[in-house]
């Protein structure tokens, strides 16, 4: 082989080093940034993922966000606390934002369990049709059949109100999405000819699946766990404003609203606030999935 | 006598369809001997693309024998048929659809190399891809490019690169050219030709274009649904087509000179369904020369001339 | 096929007339310049044959001539006269008239452009009354004539697009087209999803239906068979413009432009198998950045320094071929393609 190397300094390069191949995420994040619907909606889960994550830097549990302080209770919003008190005296402000952390890393947590649970069966589903997928989808349509807060209750009810409860309560109630989902993509890429092509090379099908198939499936996919998550902060909201989420005294949005509920008439800056934050989250997401949607559709790209 | 790379006999490939078996491959024999081509000709339908799926056993077939360089693939296990798919590759239509979106022509081919064992090593790796690209006529700067950064002829090439990695003594070219421009077409025809000289490959050459395959094969079966027609030397295939299927073939293909009159023999009627197909001459419904005998039993495959089969009924009288 | 009359041309013999067309599609990053600069005038009662490669602009110029190019598309236009009607300066409404009635189009893929929830006679119908007014029973009863016409029986006028085959359903769209009687059919490549037999057979009957009718037909196809077939003229069309135009005996046996010759070198011969094929080298140009000169400059053979810096005039080099090639300032200049028999230029 007489092929031309590179030679720099003693070291030889690898022709293919030399040839920088574009990269896909760049070319998404280019397409992404036209959209500025998206871009808001990126702006906000940044912000709100960073102060779930320096929320415990920002502000002491025991003392800000659970601790009781009746002297200062129900205190409308005011230069000191800015979205007000509650009844036991603490700020709204301060555990509005510390509740971030809750409903990101549930949302997060739960759509996670359910795609990954849901990408496993759709894939098998879309790439071996026959019985496996009968079974795979008739299950699903039985369990897309109950509704998702019913099947929420029940499962929290069953294993007792926990946050990892809550998270697998969420996640299962979002499996038949992703399944679905999956199955239908695996089924259009199954059939292209490089699948063949792959097989004629005596490529493993476990392979073939989850390096040419299951990548070729993820915009949908990407697509629908933003999408997913914003539905998922709206249940752990739900589920905690039944009492069963969070435990008390986490500042949880939805509990919060529950705790506010008696005083909507005398105080309602108790509600206002937490289903602002609730509302602004789930529209983030939504603006980025939509966003996505589009920036991901190589019909778009040119 | 020249040494056979490839003899199918009898196979056989039906699909199961809610209004009954649908016969795709119906009994088809040939051989291919080391070093040739074998075109085969049909329509759209006709089972050609079957067949040669089955030979790679890339759809398993229902019954028949396949024996690659003497050995009976039908009889090897998952473990062994792995093996003796280095010897045997494919070469697809669609340049667009068969090549992984996501991966750069570096990756799809050293992929290829390093899951078969067949290189190791990043060097020696990354060299096999380079000579590959270069055997192909694919220039070293595009080897980080994705499949949609690049035309379909390109793309072809990659696929054709894909195949060779393998380092295969048989190829199946399933259309390779008819998705793609004249001008291209004719440099991926080029490519092919030369490769088949320098690596001593043996060809499959699937088509629905009489004139490509006219060029390219040595030797010439015409398919109508799921059975070989007629079979014969490409010179004497065209000189002297004796199955009316392969006459109105030939008749209709289009010939690009200032001709005064064009002597065109144009069939009524289209392909008949491949469901459940009666046990009568399956073209006789489309041929001007059916006679009573062709509605009778389906002909058999028949030695006319050295070489030269033919399945018609009325082969005598006409 | 007869000689045309080529010296008098009244007014009333033009079907079509398009001058200097252009077609741009601005996009953000670059401007793709689809058609840069073409002329046709089609007589009435011929075929004319715009062949090329994917990519030259040949369907784009077919929608041009409906006004159909679709956003970003910019279409410039010096003249556009359909059977004496100036198509520039329709409204809307005159449009969807014109479309159909004086100048139809068929597509080419037969599978997308037929309505898979109504019958065939039905869609037939839709387009007769459309353009005439006539009752539902009798518009269907036209719609059957229409199908005898292409070739399928009148009875599965009932029946909906799946139940038909891809050659059965291309008769039927060209059934819709010709409905109404257009004077000038636009055939963008009719058969390219066809089988070779049911492709003969369809070119065979729009052969018939074109010359019972004394239709005005433009054939786009890439397959110089179907133009020998089909076509008195042809134009070759290479990245937007038209690079050699003439009857079908001068483009075919008195050959001028190299790229037509690149064309012919790329077929496989039917005649002589051992011939080696003689492709042309190198890719279409990217039409958002074409070279300043010439646009084949860098794949053809005869390239000089001016062909690359200087655009190609059109040239006539008879009465009724044109070629657009600087190459033949140098009056000795010639292809290697071999003139053929015939006496014509």
């Amino acid at each position: 082989m007489s092929r031309k190397k590179e030679v720099r300094g003693s070291e030889e390069l690898l022709v293919s080093k030399k040839y920088v191949r574009q990269s896909q995420i760049r070319i998404i994040l280019h397409n992404l940034r036209k959209n500025k619907g998206a871009m808001i909606g990126l702006a906000i889960i940044v912000l709100l993922v960073l102060v779930s994550c320096f929320a415990d830097v920002l502000f002491d549990y025991d003392t800000e966000i659970a601790g009781l302080d009746i002297s200062q209770k129900l205190i409308r919003p005011c230069k000191e606390h800015i979205f007000g008190t509650d009844d036991l005296g603490r700020d709204i402000f301060k555990r509005v934002l510390y509740g971030a952390r809750y409903s990101l890393g549930v949302g997060f947590a739960a759509t996670m369990i359910g795609m990954v649970i849901g990408v496993i069966f759709g894939a098998i589903a879309g790439y071996y049709c026959g019985l496996a997928e009968d079974i795979i989808m008739r299950l699903n349509d039985v369990l897309s059949a109950v509704p998702s807060i019913l099947m929420g209750i029940v499962i929290v009810s069953a294993l007792g109100a926990s946050t990892f409860n809550l998270m697998l309560a969420i996640g299962i109630t979002s499996v038949p999405q992703f399944v679905r989902i999956t199955r239908a993509a695996v089924l259009s890429v199954r059939n292209q000819e490089y699948v063949e092509a792959l097989k004629a090379t005596g490529m493993s099908e476990a392979r073939i699946i989850a390096f040419h198939v299951i990548p070729n499936c993820m915009s949908p996919i990407i697509v629908q766990i933003t999408l997913r998550i914003a539905s998922a902060i709206i249940a752990t909201s739900s589920l905690s404003f039944l009492g069963l989420g969070v435990p008390v005294p986490a500042p949880e949005w939805g509990s919060m609203l529950n705790l506010g509920r008696s005083y909507v008439r005398t105080a309602s800056y108790l509600t206002i606030f937490p289903g602002i934050a609730i509302l602004i989250t789930v529209l983030a997401f939504n603006l980025l999935g939509d966003g996505l949607r589009d920036a991901l559709d190589p019909k778009l790209r040119k | 006598m020249a040494e056979n790379i490839l003899e199918v006999r009898n196979l056989k490939k039906y699909f199961k369809t809610p209004r009954g078996m649908l016969h795709a491959v119906d009994d088809v024999s040939f051989t291919i001997e080391k070093g040739h081509t074998l075109g085969i000709v049909g329509e759209s339908g006709c089972g050609k693309t079957t067949t040669g799926r089955c030979i790679l056993r890339l759809v398993e077939p229902t019954s028949g024998e396949i024996f690659f360089e003497g050995k009976d693939i039908m009889k090897l296990n998952r473990s062994e048929m792995k093996h003796l798919r280095k010897d045997m590759q494919i070469i697809f239509q669609d340049p667009f659809s068969s090549l992984d979106p996501r991966y750069t022509i570096n990756q799809t081919l050293s992929e290829t190399l390093r899951i078969n064992k067949i290189r190791s090593g990043k060097k020696a790796i990354e060299d096999r891809v380079l000579e590959l690209m270069e055997t192909v006529g694919l220039a070293e700067r595009l080897i980080n490019t994705y499949p949609h950064e690049l035309d379909g002829g390109r793309r072809q090439r990659i696929g054709i690169a894909r195949a060779l990695a393998m380092e295969p003594k048989f190829i199946v070219c399933d259309e390779p050219v008819s998705a793609l421009d004249v001008s291209i077409q004719a440099q991926i025809l080029n490519l092919l030709e030369d490769l088949q000289e320098k690596l001593g490959l043996s060809y499959i050459f699937i088509t629905h274009d009489l004139a490509v395959v006219n060029h390219f094969a040595d030797e010439i079966a015409v398919m109508y649904l799921g059975q070989i027609v007629e079979k014969a030397p490409t010179a004497e295939l065209f000189e002297n087509p004796l199955h009316p299927y392969t006459q109105a073939l030939l008749s209709a293909i289009p010939i690009p000179e200032v001709l005064d009159e064009r002597p065109q023999t144009i069939l009524s009627g289209e392909i008949s369904s491949p469901i459940e197909p009666k046990d009568e001459c399956r073209f006789s419904k489309r041929c001007r020369f059916s006679g009573d005998r062709c509605k009778e039993c389906g002909p058999k495959l028949v030695e006319v001339k050295p070489g030269h089969f033919v399945a018609c009924g009325r082969l005598g009288e006409l | 096929m007869e000689e045309k009359k080529k010296n008098e041309m009244p007014q009333d013999e033009i079907a079509l007339e398009l001058k200097n067309l252009r077609v741009k599609f601005v996009l953000e990053q670059e401007t793709v310049h689809a058609v840069n600069g073409i002329d046709i005038t089609l007589k009435k009662g011929h075929t004319l044959g715009l062949a090329g490669e994917t990519g030259a602009g040949k369907t784009t110029t077919a929608l041009s001539l409906l006004r159909l190019v679709p956003h970003p598309g910019k279409v410039e236009c010096d003249k556009l006269e359909v059977a004496g009607k100036d198509v520039l300066s329709m409204s809307a409404k005159e449009l969807q008239k014109f479309r159909g009635s004086d100048l139809a189009m068929i597509f080419q893929d037969p599978m997308t452009s037929l309505n898979p929830v109504f019958t065939v006679g039905q869609q037939i119908a839709d387009t007769i009354m459309l353009h005439n007014p006539t009752t539902k029973e009798d518009a269907f009863k036209q719609a059957e004539k229409m199908l005898e016409l292409v070739g399928i029986p009148a009875a599965r006028a009932v029946e909906y697009p799946h139940q038909f085959s891809g050659g059965m359903k291309q008769r039927v769209v060209i059934a819709i087209a010709l409905a109404c009687n257009p004077g000038v059919l636009i055939a963008d490549e009719p058969t390219t999803a066809l089988d070779v037999t049911i492709q003969a057979q369809v070119l065979a009957m729009m052969k018939k239906l074109r010359d019972e009718r004394g239709m005005s037909m433009i054939m786009i196809t890439h397959d110089l068979g179907i133009i020998a077939d089909v076509c008195d003229e042809v134009a070759i069309m290479y990245a937007g413009r038209i690079v050699e135009y003439g009857t079908l005996r001068d483009v075919f046996n008195h050959t001028k432009h190299p790229y037509t010759e690149g064309l012919f070198n790329s077929l496989p011969n039917i005649r002589n198998r051992d011939e080696r094929l003689k492709p042309i080298p190198g890719l279409m140009p990217d039409p958002s950045k074409l070279p300043k000169g010439c646009a084949f400059a860098p794949r053809c053979q005869y390239a000089t320094e001016a062909c690359r810096n200087k655009k190609p005039q059109e040239r006539m080099v008879s009465d009724t071929h044109m070629v657009a090639c600087t190459a033949y300032d140098d009056p000795a200049f010639r292809i290697n393609r071999p003139e053929k028999g015939g006496n014509n230029g």
